[in-house]
């Protein structure tokens, strides 16, 4: 098919699976395509699948499949807002809504589907809306300011996506309506259903189940739903979410052949009924079919591009197995989900409490896994659904793929098990023999690297946690040893070179690169490098040249913030504030016009603050007898504390006195990341000590010392190191702690991630820290001690030297200038930055 | 190379700008950060503005090597460009201006 004059392809619809049919033919460049595509929509293609994040904090752009940009680099011409209106078969031709005629050597319609809205009277009412495009969420965001209680008619997988999407806009009351006796049909069974329910309740959403809607009410807007049964709610909001229908009116009207219940007819090479036309993704109905997934659609995509460039391939049905989260469940369902006897045999495993449920069905024989449903834990899919679909021998007991081995032989099937031809990543069809060959033979050693070279995970991502273990699992195998070097510039462990500084006795980073590294540096190493250096001998940041290898927020002594202005936290130990010093903030704040908040850990944060304003806000921060708060470094941040014996009637220890001791002793100490710290007046805990880098708990008889808890994306809860111990007990502990923490951790890793890594674990740690199994305690104590000693106020400083203080600046030719740049929206009667994605 | 002489400007002072570092002036109304590479003995100068979020930010970025390409990277989301030809070494399809730099005569001179 290689033609002198290039081959014209016209793509009707620019939506995800006309994108993908793009991107894959112009990967195959060399074959003299030109592409043309039409898309209705006014933006280029974005991803559908993750349209409800879009309410919670994704711009339409985060969306986009790829930028405008990107189709004009590939020579492609994009009309949008330009839907496709006639096409001449004869003649081979397309005209446009606005008037554009191209001809073509081959048509694909890639049209999609639109929303199946039911017949039912007062659909028409403001207040209902269907889910499919960034448009329909833009209209339900302005609608949804007036509306209160919000109602979803579909129970499946699109409908509860809706219903996540109605409690990011803020509904009081979230309604799912189901016509079947079960939330996703498709999907589940009743049992599996049941447990998806309950959950679903717990977070806030009323289920209603075999509901008939027999009409919506109201005058112009929608008011309520009357029920077939003769029941009926009051809502003023209402996603009709009942299925799709294909998008085939235009090749109906040109004359193809459609199926009796719509969707364009194709073959196995997915052509239509005319030869040079094709259809791809949801409007195209194959063997009775249509598929309402992406990675189907991506698959048409692939066969449809093979048959342009002159090969051989065949669509041959895909499988249907899905995973996904819904508002924090994960469902997912794969192969044969529903067999039972005579065919298979099925293990079931019910936790209500915990709220899973997993069932697999395995062949009579016991040999193959068949399929199966999970709700509430989704960890084991893609080993499952590996094993189906790779017809892997199952072991003895079968129910270990579901429940774990429990004790005695292992029985559990690594990623290792799995063939070379195992798909897995079934959006773009790469198989565990592609990716090993790129990790062994490449050298590809990390998950960004395997996604650019392999374009697997780039899809829907569920494989990547797959993808992690094939990584891990290759690089053990071939004996590579897992050293973690900070960059390319220094061929150190961050423990390694921390202990070259300090024996080399080196205090800038500028030294450090000379002796120990190459290059120039970059921003993976200068921060840690000027970590080390603050960990080592506690001198100030700014000085020595160390100013341009700090982070912007230890250059600035304050946090970056979106616009580019800072935030200040004046250091409040314990949380306890005079009200002289309330007043003091407060007039700062008016004086520069700042933001202010009550921050988590029991300090106020003044955001808005002009680069240019730092040193005099700060300057009368300090006559005022504060200092920094560190909210900007990886250091001490805050000792969060309760009231204790001072006021609470339950308080065993003055624990607000010993926060305040706790955090004057840490503060300004600097460590691989930042460290957070809680002081408890007895054991109801009011302080969150157990959540904290290391909590104090007040005891009758002491204070009990936890370490390694932490926050954060990852919660985890901080063990007991001791127990009953005093108050300099508990201080030695923690400078030994600290200490050890500061000298043998990874760049930016937090107690708790550490103490995880930490061979051994908490034994280890108690073994080094109690029992002075190595013999450093003291050691540890005493470079503790060091640093506590050399404790200074950077912003005190800062504000006293003018070599440091000229530095706070925007433009250096005109000192006196703000950032023009900067601008402020006003939210409650203070500013707030400007959206960043509003340009 | 187009053919139009550079029309050089006085941007500030070299001691302005922090050595291995950068700072930003305003010139002819445009917001252009410049940065002092002192471990090459370089001077380099770019747009102030990270196309990523429009943050006028650059200047107070780290800077460094990519093997041999002096970089910057922005303080925001760490996105990072050549400072030799703007293009964005992260792997986005984002480029940013360069400008003409010199030190002469006790100034730093930009060129438009």
């Amino acid at each position: 098919m290689q033609a002198n004059t290039q081959t014209h392809v016209v793509v009707v619809g620019n939506g995800m699976v006309g994108y993908k049919f793009c991107e894959k033919l112009v990967a195959r460049g060399g074959y003299g395509f030109k592409i043309s595509v039409f898309g209705e929509e006014p933006r280029p293609a974005y991803d559908r699948v993750h349209l409800s994040s879009y309410f919670d904090g994704k711009t339409a752009d985060d969306l986009l499949m790829a930028p405008l940009g990107w189709y004009a680099d590939n020579n492609i011409n994009l009309y949008l807002s330009d839907p496709v209106v006639q096409i001449d078969r004869q003649a081979k031709a397309v005209l446009s809504h606005h008037g554009v005629q191209l001809k073509y050597d081959y048509l694909i319609f890639a049209t999609g589907s639109a929303a199946f809205v039911p017949s039912i009277p007062g659909v028409e009412k403001d207040g209902v809306f269907v889910y499919r495009t960034i448009e329909d969420l833009d209209m339900m965001a302005t609608y949804a300011k007036k509306a209160k209680k919000g109602a979803v008619i579909g129970g499946g997988l699109l409908g509860l996506e809706a219903a996540k999407a109605l409690i990011d806009l803020g509904m009081t009351q979230t309604h799912v309506i189901e016509f079947a006796p079960r939330l996703m049909p498709r999907q589940l069974d009743q049992a599996g259903s049941d447990i998806l329910k309950n959950q679903l309740e717990d977070l806030g959403i009323q289920i209603h189940l075999s509901k008939n809607t027999k009409q919506i009410t109201g005058n112009e807007c929608i008011t309520g739903m009357e029920f077939a049964d003769d029941s009926s709610l009051e809502i003023d909001f209402l996603v009709i979410s009942a299925g799709i229908k294909p998008r085939d009116e235009l090749a109906k009207k040109i004359g193809l052949e459609i199926g009796s219940r719509g969707g364009i007819l194709v073959n196995d090479t997915l052509q239509t009924s005319d030869p040079a036309i094709f259809a791809i993704g949801e409007c195209a109905l194959h063997q009775q079919m249509i598929y309402g997934l992406v990675a189907p659609g991506y698959e048409m995509a692939e066969v449809v591009v093979a048959k342009l460039c002159g090969n051989q391939k065949s669509f041959a049905g895909f499988d249907m197995s899905t995973k996904l989260k819904l508002i924090g469940v994960d469902v997912a369902s794969f192969g044969d989900a529903f067999a039972e006897s005579p065919v298979a045999k099925t293990i079931i495993f019910e936790n209500k409490a915990k709220g899973i449920y997993k069932r697999i069905n395995v062949s009579q024989d016991g040999q193959y896994l068949l399929g199966g449903i999970l709700v509430g834990d989704a960890e084991q899919y893609n080993m499952l659904l590996q094993t189906v679909n790779n017809k892997i021998v199952l072991p003895k007991e079968a129910e270990n793929l579901i429940l774990g081995s429990r004790g005695g032989d292992s029985d559990q099937m690594g990623v290792m098990s799995l063939p070379d031809e195992a798909l897995v990543c079934s959006c773009e069809a790469i198989t565990k023999g592609a990716i090993c060959y790129e990790i062994s033979e490449n050298k590809v050693l990390t998950i960004n690297g395997l996604k650019q070279c392999t374009k697997a995970g780039t899809g829907c991502g569920g494989c990547v946690p797959l993808l992690k273990d094939l990584l891990q699992s290759t690089m053990k195998a071939q004996g590579i040893y897992i050293r973690n070097i900070l960059c390319e510039h220094f061929d150190y462990t961050r423990q390694e070179l921390l202990d070259l500084v300090k024996l080399n006795q080196l205090y800038s980073y500028d030294e450090v690169i000379n002796h120990f590294g190459k290059g120039h540096g970059c921003e993976v190493c200068k921060p840690a490098v000027a970590s080390i250096l603050a960990s080592l001998w506690n001198e100030n940041i700014l000085q020595k040249g160390n100013d341009t290898s700090q982070d912007t927020n230890d250059r600035f002594l304050a946090n970056i913030q979106r616009g580019g202005t800072y935030s200040v936290v004046p250091r409040i130990p314990g949380g306890e504030i005079t009200p002289e010093k309330l007043i003091v903030i407060g007039q700062v704040a008016k004086q520069y016009g700042l933001y202010t908040k009550i921050t988590g850990g029991q300090r106020i944060d003044l955001f808005g603050a002009h680069v240019g304003d730092l040193p005099n806000i700060w300057k009368q921060l300090i006559d005022a007898g504060f200092e920094s708060g560190h909210a900007y470094g990886k250091a001490l941040r805050t000792v969060k504390s309760c009231v204790g014996t001072t006021w609470c009637r339950f308080g065993v220890q003055d624990s607000v006195s010993f926060a305040i001791e706790v955090e004057n002793r840490y503060k300004g100490i600097r460590a691989p990341h930042k460290i957070k710290s809680g002081v408890s007046g007895c054991i109801r805990e009011c302080a969150e000590a157990q959540s904290k880098d290391f909590g104090i708990i007040a005891t009758e008889k002491g204070w009990n010392l936890y370490v390694g808890g932490n926050g954060g994306s990852k919660p985890q809860h901080a063990q007991l190191l001791a127990t009953d111990v005093d108050k300099a007990m508990c201080l030695k502990l923690i400078d030994r702690f600290l200490m050890f923490y500061i000298k043998t951790a990874e760049p930016l890793t937090r107690t708790a991630t550490w103490l995880n890594k930490l061979e051994g674990g908490m034994s280890y740690l108690k073994a080094v820290i109690i029992d002075d199994s190595i013999g450093i305690c003291q050691q540890l104590e005493n470079e503790m001690q060091s640093l506590v000693n050399q404790y200074h106020c950077e912003w005190k400083e800062a504000v006293e030297n003018p070599e440091i203080s000229k530095r706070f600046v925007h433009f250096v030719n005109a000192p006196t200038q703000k950032d023009p740049s900067v601008q402020f929206d006003q939210l409650r009667e203070q500013i707030i930055a400007e959206d960043w994605n509003k340009a | 190379m187009n053919t139009v002489e550079t029309k050089w400007n006085i941007a500030c002072k070299p001691e302005d700008i922090p050595k291995n570092g950068g700072a930003c002036v305003l010139l002819n109304g445009q917001q252009i950060a410049i940065f002092n590479f002192e471990r090459e003995a370089k001077w380099y100068a770019t747009q102030n503005l990270c196309p990523h979020k429009q943050q006028m930010a650059l200047s107070r970025g780290m800077i460094g090597s990519l093997a041999d390409e002096p970089k910057v990277a922005c303080p925001f989301h760490k996105k990072s460009f050549s400072l030799q030809t703007g293009q964005c070494l992260t792997g986005e399809d984002y480029n940013i201006k360069t400008y003409p730099i010199k030190v002469e005569d006790g100034s730093v001179w930009i060129g438009f």
